[in-house]
């Protein structure tokens, strides 16, 4: 399978508070050192607590941030240092759909007018043509031509967020990143949601990097997964092998933190003990070292490096 | 499309229909398709609103053929008739020259009017431009911009608008001009607020992400976005541009102390206010009704441009 995204050493920082000549007193290490590749056709999660970058790094790939160092090669490109007019035509190729279905959709504007924009920028298309598209759009996620008159507010969080994707879709992105597209609904909507994101996939061959916090969705959804921890990438394996056999003492908690609906099961619940340490003042060792019950003293001091154990699963931890 | 395909998208599009069918009024948006139908449909439901659109249609109409309508001369002296309470001849009295007011107001009309709102929309387009550009650019445009509007804000309205007035040299248009400057940073300053409101919406950062150019970002996403504030301060602007063009009339840097102009009445009748009050009340009430008039419509076109309210 040939290599449709690929993120080497990316790091982003963001700067806090400011001194009276203007120069940031702090920085927010967001992202640091991540690197993973993303095949055609398939399905790469992102999985992680909240603030840990995971958000972060989709809108890097997406451009809507650029990173202080690293590359970012999409389709054979180094985008991560073009301006955004040169990003542009590349947006094509490119489409991100987000958490909040009713954020991302102006309110003033009508479906159509929301679905038909990608074509205005990308395509030469006439009205007429743009309105086919949008209207078979509209079928293809499950809602009808006869809701392009109206406005985002007359949806439900479901259909906003159908509409979301139809917009994804009118300018046939063979990448689609989705940030946390379904946690802003309900649990019975989110399964319908899945579902199309499912068959799109199919019908278009769509590689999807997929950012969520929920393990019980990337499970279902996931081809690969990547563990990210306070703006690292700890571990990264296909989904079999990370579920069966995790290695990071992190994934390791976090797997242990799914609920399993069976009451008569029992289970080890690994609790981790402490706080996530400060992004500002990253740890000198192990970003997980502080609350890590394997932690080893090598592990204070020394960044982990990324191995390989098994094929396709790399794991940066010192037991390894 | 193979048939399994077709069966899945099925399936999909019938779990749909099932739960949202119940819920949107088909009716909204079945019959008119034109946006200016349902723009007029929904703001006829504001009453308030209507009765304040119609006051400024009759004003409009009232600055252009006011000054044919008029009973009588607005500029005659009439020495054996002066503070003339209201009668059948005098509507609204007379003046200490027996000028008949009623006369005067509908002459004043265009005058009085014309140089508020034009005033007021050169302001608003320029200090709009300004406003949005600061806030969605940021960096030294915003420097600028926001400097800029501090230096011209440390004035008094009314003494900035001397000033230039004073630098320009007395007369109409010169009225127009600094009724237009000091319009300008009060409107860049709540333009740059909620441009800065709306950029952080994660629909721009959307269309951003869609591709879209800056000026479509700007004029199609932000723009649209800022209109409520925008109309109803400009509303409010016309009220205190109505007093700021009658202020420096009154200073004799405006128009003309003979002119019928509302504001110049209103400062004449000042000294008689004892012995003459229908002098004051009928410029007076004028004005008030032509501001509240501007407010209540204000008022009707933000909620009417609001999609979420019905």
């Amino acid at each position: 399978m040939e290599k449709i995204l690929s993120l080497k050493n990316v790091s982003k920082t963001f700067p806090v508070g400011k001194t009276l000549l203007g120069k940031p007193i702090n920085f927010v290490h967001a992202v640091n050192n991540v690197s993973f590749d993303v095949y055609e056709g398939e399905t790469f999660s992102i999985v992680g607590e909240s603030g840990c970058g995971k958000s972060t790094t989709g809108r890097l790939i997406n451009h809507l941030l650029t990173p202080d160092s690293g590359e970012i090669w999409f389709k054979g490109k180094d985008i991560s240092k073009l301006t955004q007019d040169e990003m542009r035509p590349l947006r094509k190729d490119m489409q991100m759909i987000f958490q909040d279905p009713a954020g991302s959709l102006n309110p003033r504007m009508r479906v159509c007018e929301l679905i038909e924009e990608p074509l205005l920028i990308h395509t030469d298309l006439n009205k007429e043509e743009r309105m086919k598209i949008v209207n078979e759009l509209l079928g293809i996620v499950g809602l009808s031509a006869k809701h392009a008159q109206r406005y985002p507010h007359e949806f439900s969080g479901g259909q906003k967020q159908r509409i979301g994707i139809a917009r994804a879709l009118t300018v046939n992105p063979s990448l689609i990143i989705a940030d946390e597209p379904i946690s802003a609904l309900d649990v019975s909507i989110q399964a319908q949601v899945l579902n199309l994101l499912h068959n799109l996939q199919e019908k278009y061959n769509l590689t999807y990097v997929f950012i969520s916090h929920d393990l019980s969705v990337v499970e279902m959804i996931s081809d690969r997964i990547a563990v990210m921890y306070l703006g690292f990438v700890v571990e990264t394996a296909p989904k079999d092998l990370l579920y069966k056999n995790p290695l990071h003492p992190y994934t390791e908690a976090l797997l242990s933190a799914v609920p399993i609906p069976d009451p008569s099961h029992h289970k080890e619940r690994i609790i981790l003990e402490g706080d996530i340490p400060s992004t500002i003042n990253l740890p000198k060792g192990c970003p997980f070292a502080a609350r890590c019950s394997k932690c080893k003293p090598e592990c204070l001091e020394t960044r982990p490096e990324t191995k390989e154990i098994e094929p396709g699963h790399f794991v940066a931890c010192h037991l390894y | 499309m193979s048939n399994k395909e077709q069966l899945q998208n099925e399936e999909l599009q019938q779990n749909n229909t099932s739960f949202e069918e119940n819920y949107v009024d088909e009716n909204i948006l079945a019959e008119s398709s034109s946006k200016f139908k349902l723009f007029v449909k929904k703001f006829m439901k504001r009453k308030t609103a209507v009765i304040g659109f119609v006051i400024i249609v009759f004003l409009i109409l009232m600055a252009i053929f006011g000054p044919y309508l008029a009973p009588q001369d607005p500029t005659a002296y009439d020495y054996s008739n002066m503070y003339a309470r209201p009668s059948a001849e005098h509507w609204f009295g007379t003046d200490n020259y027996g000028r008949d007011i009623f006369s005067r107001i509908l002459a004043g009309a265009p005058l009085t009017l014309g140089v508020a709102l034009s005033s007021v929309i050169v302001g608003t387009i320029i200090g709009t431009i300004l406003g949005l550009l600061a806030g969605y650019y940021g960096g030294w445009i915003e420097m600028l911009v926001m400097r800029g509007s501090d230096v011209l804000f440390s004035f008094p309205d009314i003494l900035l608008a001397i000033a230039i007035v004073a630098l320009l040299g007395p007369g109409i248009i010169n009225v127009f001009i600094a009724v237009a400057v000091f319009t300008v940073p009060s409107i860049a300053r709540m333009m740059r607020s909620a441009t800065l409101a709306v950029k952080s919406s994660l629909y721009v950062e959307v269309a951003q992400s869609l591709g879209c150019k800056d000026a479509r970002i700007l004029f199609l996403h932000i723009f649209p976005g800022t209109t409520q504030t925008l109309i109803v301060n400009f509303t409010m602007r016309i009220g205190s541009a109505i007093m700021a063009a009658s202020g420096l009339s009154f200073l004799g840097f405006g128009a003309n102390v003979s002119d019928p102009e509302w504001g110049a009445m209103l400062s004449q009748s000042r000294s008689y206010l004892g012995t003459a009050p229908h002098m004051l009340y009928f410029p007076g009430l004028v004005i008030f009704v032509t501001v509240l008039a501007f407010n209540l419509f204000g008022d009707g076109l933000r909620d009417t441009l609001d999609p979420k309210i019905k």
